[in-house]
């Protein structure tokens, strides 16, 4: 069966975009394939600095001829509906057939399309493909054309069973050629089979499949490293980005000059890899950064590499140079003494300066480290210090040496040693794949951090949405999470969360007092934004619990729970994301979190997981049967009296054995659950409310809830609100599915 | 190809290169500016429908850079050598490695990759898809497919090539402090700019005068509207466009506009940016007139 091979050229395509491109490329031919009917082998997408490639194999060398049989009218249906039947066929009326059937004599229609060169449905396919291949960003190059391309397209080679599929995409005719390497091959290279392309490709020095390249890269670099007795720091990113900036990977390594090596690895290694894409090595006894780096270049220089490496080391050195310099003068200043600085640096225009911020983790990591029982006074401290590395040179230079900075400086300072590492780690986890601080004093900043970005956002109406989370705070929130469950840290999130957002209303409002004084014409902004409602909602009450630190003495206001309760259900949602790998089912984490009180994490995935056991017990699955049977009643009835049933049950009124039995066991229930949830002892609680299946049938068996006697019906509606009441206290039952 | 040994061999050996393709070879803009793309032959030539070719050196004033002389690279002032090319040639890429090679930098020695940078300039409502070209992993030149300028799009699309001179000079010379250059056989770079470099980054530092400094671009900016009413005046109006930008410029170094006021300012000098261009396109030599209809002195 025929191959098709499509290799679209173009000049140096990003290397973020290629293997993106590949996928696209694949996806829109194969699915228009399948919309018309032509099924094939198999198919594989490749891509490079300079192609985008796709051979399908196995396809036919035409579609199947289609026959479609269609009804139409009766014999003697009216003139019109048979006309609409001829127009709608395509047929004349001698065309169509009788057919006789059970209702009388209908028109059959008889549709045969003959189906097309798979040649030429191909060069229909890929220009069609080519213009809807989604780029991250694209651009026009030629006059007159309009049709975009990443960077210039230069040629298409499309082949059919060696023979050219014929089309012509932004004024390029499609053809049977293709090139090589920039500097080590010459002249275009014709190809009509994959095998021959790939082979003629290799001959000109290029390596089709980025995997591959990477593959080579990666043992090169492996080999490098080894000949020297080291070994390469993995870096999956910058591997990845190196295989599509290379057709032909050559690895050399290159000396960091010795002047450099007390800069702290973190810098030489950022600055090797964001500006030079250099992999940096290390030894393997020590664990220590290597004076050593390796590069990958696309060319087999004539002199070996000499000069290229003698170049890349002097560009290295200009580069160090620079960042020792911001290291040497950083250290020249205090960091305390840059915290006044963080007043020129803008968080977010509606939520302040970071200076402001600082001023709010100094408080509020005081809190939780308060909570987890380590020296609030360090927190603090940190927390003070934390955003001050924002103003260095080194900072501004390399963004994400945010935080190690900081505790580089801080320890050049004499501070603390926790204190520097808080500073240090108080970003952490920053992806999915970093791990989380274990310090219970870089925890407290880190949380705070994170809390105090979560509440502001939220305060001004930046929650994200759909995959738009311009501001990170899905990570922030994830991050929280982690750090309190690989922990095991008992953080009341809620109460936190209440503080930190008196914390940031209480900026907010100092700004806009400020903006006021300043005469500047601002309620019409403050009115636009919704911002002066928020404020007029603080009372003078919580600006004084705030400044008194005195949570307890000032609890929170409706207003604030309702927010608190947002903000959690914002939490629980990225604890489903998180604990969905566990196969943790999302429905529990709902009906824990739907109690309202359950604000701390560790706690709330243990009442979790005990649910989740219990559920998958037959005492749990039966309870959760009648638990449905019974809401489900209360549920109708509470709708038709218009009342809801509470749970106070007259005793004298129970007639039957069945309810008398429910309600003693019940009663004994609620008496033995508080108690164990009070101990955390959930599965204990979960034995406790296993007790109530056997009577919570029989109850079901032979009691008539509905009674004729209106008094012992709603006795018996009382009896089955107070069962609802109970498991309540465990879980909102009501959100468990199944 | 021998390598150019000097600054000014360099900067000839350019110049020879890209007349050789046909380009005008223009002289720097008489007004300060921050990158030879505010020359009115990038920027407003890279609009409208006429074709152009031109090669130039420019002197950039980067106010914020000035390290008083001290830096081995970073200079408040320094030159680039500019090439615009409309509409942009197939082979583009090929000429620029012919540019390469004619300098010295031989392609089979070394090792030369356009790695993804996307550029674009605020101020100029400008914006484009291209590389910066790496040689040994240092990056020689911006290279640029205009699609945007004063938020006008180009039709035909011109490309862009900016060679930082003294980087590339530094590179072929195997010299690391900026100040050591070769400018010929008997001047040393130090020996012409040094002093300057000291003097202005105090300048441009400490010494300003703010005052003057916002009264300049306010005026600029007044002049340049008024010169865009009525019977519009493109090319003097484009002046002080240009002249409020380095107004600007320097006001940052001077630290005295802050980061919310700095887009803002940004956006105004855009506005004006964005006016010269839409006047431009209106005039006779923006707007479209077929080179064999040309009549006249045009």
């Amino acid at each position: 069966m025929p191959d098709l091979l499509l290799e679209l050229f173009s000049e140096e395509i990003p290397a973020r975009m290629q293997v993106g491109a590949a996928k696209d490329l694949e996806r829109l031919v194969v699915g228009a394939l399948s919309d018309r009917g032509l099924l094939f082998e198999a198919a594989k997408a490749f891509s490079g600095p300079r192609r985008i490639t796709l051979a399908i194999t196995g396809l036919p060398a035409k579609q199947s001829d289609v026959r479609e049989e269609l009804k139409g009218p009766k014999v003697d249906a009216p003139a019109a509906a048979i006309e609409g039947f001829l127009k709608k066929t395509g047929l004349s009326k001698e065309q169509l057939t009788v057919h006789s059937t059970p209702k009388g004599d209908v028109y059959m229609a008889v549709i045969e399309r003959e189906g097309r060169e798979t040649a030429a449905v191909l060069a229909e396919i890929i220009p069609e493909a080519m213009a809807r291949l989604p780029w991250p960003k694209s651009m026009r190059w030629k006059p007159g054309v309009s049709t975009r391309w990443v960077r210039p397209l230069h040629s298409i080679l499309a082949s059919f069973d060696g023979e050219v599929v014929p089309f012509s995409f932004a004024g390029v005719s499609s053809g049977l050629h293709t090139r090589g390497h920039r500097f080590l091959s010459d002249g275009k290279i014709e190809a009509r089979r994959f095998e021959d392309y790939e082979h003629k490709l290799r001959a000109a020095h290029v390596i089709l499949d980025a995997d591959e390249r990477a593959a080579v890269i990666f043992e090169g670099v492996k080999q490098a490293a080894f000949v020297h007795g080291l070994e390469m720091i993995p870096d999956e990113g910058l591997l990845a980005e190196v295989s599509g900036l290379a057709e032909w990977p050559v690895i050399l390594t290159g000396t960091i000059e010795d002047q450099f090596m007390d800069v702290p690895p973190e810098i030489l290694q950022t600055s090797m890899r964001t500006h030079q894409k250099y992999f940096s090595l290390r030894d393997p006894k020590t664990g220590k950064m290597a004076n050593r780096f390796a590069l990958v270049a696309n060319m087999i220089a004539k002199d070996g590499g000499k000069e290229i490496v003698a170049g890349n080391e002097r560009v290295l050195r200009a580069r160090l140079s620079d960042a020792k310099f911001f290291w040497d003068e950083d250290r020249k200043r205090r960091l305390d003494s840059r915290v006044d600085d963080l007043k020129g640096i803008v968080f977010h225009a509606d939520i302040g300066s970071q200076y402001e911020r600082s001023q709010r983790l100094e408080i509020l990591a005081g809190f939780i480290a308060h909570e987890l029982n380590c020296d609030f006074r360090k927190a603090a401290r940190a927390a003070r210090l934390s955003k001050a590395d924002l103003t260095s040179g080194m900072v501004a230079e390399f963004p994400e040496l945010q935080g190690c900075m900081g505790g580089y400086y801080a320890l050049n300072d004499n501070e603390d040693i926790q204190v520097a590492e808080a500073i240090a780690e108080h970003y952490k986890p920053v992806g999915p794949s970093d791990r989380v601080t274990t310090s219970k004093i870089a925890s407290s900043v880190a949380i705070a951090d994170k809390l105090d970005q979560l509440v502001g956002f939220f305060a001004i109406g930046q929650k994200p949405t759909g995959s738009s989370d311009p501001f990170a705070l899905r990570r922030a929130a994830l991050g929280v999470i982690r750090i309190c469950l690989e922990n095991g840290y008992r953080i009341p999130i809620a109460k936190f969360a209440t503080i930190a957002g008196r914390l940031v209303m209480s900026a907010m409002m100092e700004s806009a007092r400020v903006k006021l004084l300043n005469k500047v014409p601002y309620w019409e902004e403050l009115k636009d934004k919704n911002v002066l409602k928020q404020l007029l909602t603080v009372s003078d009450k919580a600006r004084k619990a705030l400044a008194e630190g005195a949570f307890e003495e000032y609890p929170p206001f409706d207003w604030e729970v309702e927010r608190a309760n947002n903000l959690l259900s914002f939490f629980a949602d990225r604890l489903k994301v998180a604990l969905k790998e566990q196969g943790t089912r999302h429905d529990l984490i709902d009906a824990v979190f739907s109690l309202g009180s359950e604000d701390d994490l560790v706690r709330l995935v243990a009442r979790v997981e005990a649910l989740q056991k219990f559920l998958k017990t037959d005492d749990g699955a039966n309870l959760l049967a009648g638990y449905k049977r019974a809401a489900n009643i209360l549920k109708l009835e509470e709708k038709k009296d218009n009342r809801t049933y509470l749970g106070k049950v007259d005793e004298a009124l129970l007639a039957e054995p069945a309810e008398q039995a429910l309600h003693a066991t019940l009663a004994k229930a609620i008496g033995a659950i508080g108690p164990k949830l009070d101990a955390e002892d959930f599965e204990g609680a979960m034995r406790e409310m296993a007790a109530l299946r056997a009577p919570v049938d029989a109850f079901f068996d032979t009691v008539k809830v509905n009674a004729d006697d209106p008094v012992l019906r709603d006795n018996r509606l009382n009896l089955l609100a107070g069962l609802r009441a109970a498991l309540h206290r465990v879980a909102d039952f009501s959100k468990i599915e199944g | 190809m021998p390598k150019a040994k000097t600054f000014q061999d360099l900067i000839l050996t350019l110049q020879n290169y890209w007349a050789a393709q046909g380009c005008l070879i223009l002289q720097p803009y008489d007004d300060q500016m921050g990158a030879g793309t505010f020359h009115p032959a990038t920027t407003l030539r890279a609009l409208g429908p006429r074709p152009w070719k031109a090669a130039y050196v420019q002197p950039s004033r980067r106010p914020t850079d000035g390290r008083y002389g001290e830096n081995p690279n970073r200079l408040q002032h320094y030159y680039q050598y500019q090439v615009i090319l409309k509409p942009a040639p197939e082979n583009v890429q090929e000429l620029y490695l012919g540019s390469l090679r004619a300098i010295g930098l031989d392609p089979e020695l070394h090792d030369i990759r356009f790695v993804e940078d996307d550029w674009e300039s605020p101020t100029l409502g400008a914006a484009g898809l291209g590389w910066e070209v790496w040689c040994d992993g240092m990056e020689v030149t911006q290279f640029t497919y205009f699609q945007q300028v004063g938020g006008f799009d180009c039709d035909p699309v011109c490309a862009e090539l900016t060679y930082g001179l003294e980087r590339l000079a530094m590179y072929v010379q195997d010299v690391e402090f900026v100040y050591d250059l070769a400018f010929n056989n008997e001047f040393r770079y130090g020996e012409v700019f040094h002093q300057a470099e000291v003097e202005f980054s105090a300048y441009n530092f400490e010494r300003a005068d703010t005052d003057i400094l916002f009264q300049h671009f306010k005026d600029a900016e007044k002049q340049c509207r008024e010169l865009l009413d009525g019977k519009k005046l493109v090319l003097p109006a484009y002046d002080q466009c240009i002249k409020a930008s380095h107004a600007f410029n320097l006001l940052q170094a001077r630290g005295v506009i802050s980061v919310t006021e700095r887009a803002a300012y940004i956006g105004r000098v855009r506005a004006l940016a964005q006016a010269c261009c839409a006047a431009w396109l209106e005039s006779p030599m923006g707007a479209y007139r077929p080179r064999y209809a040309a009549k006249g002195r045009m």
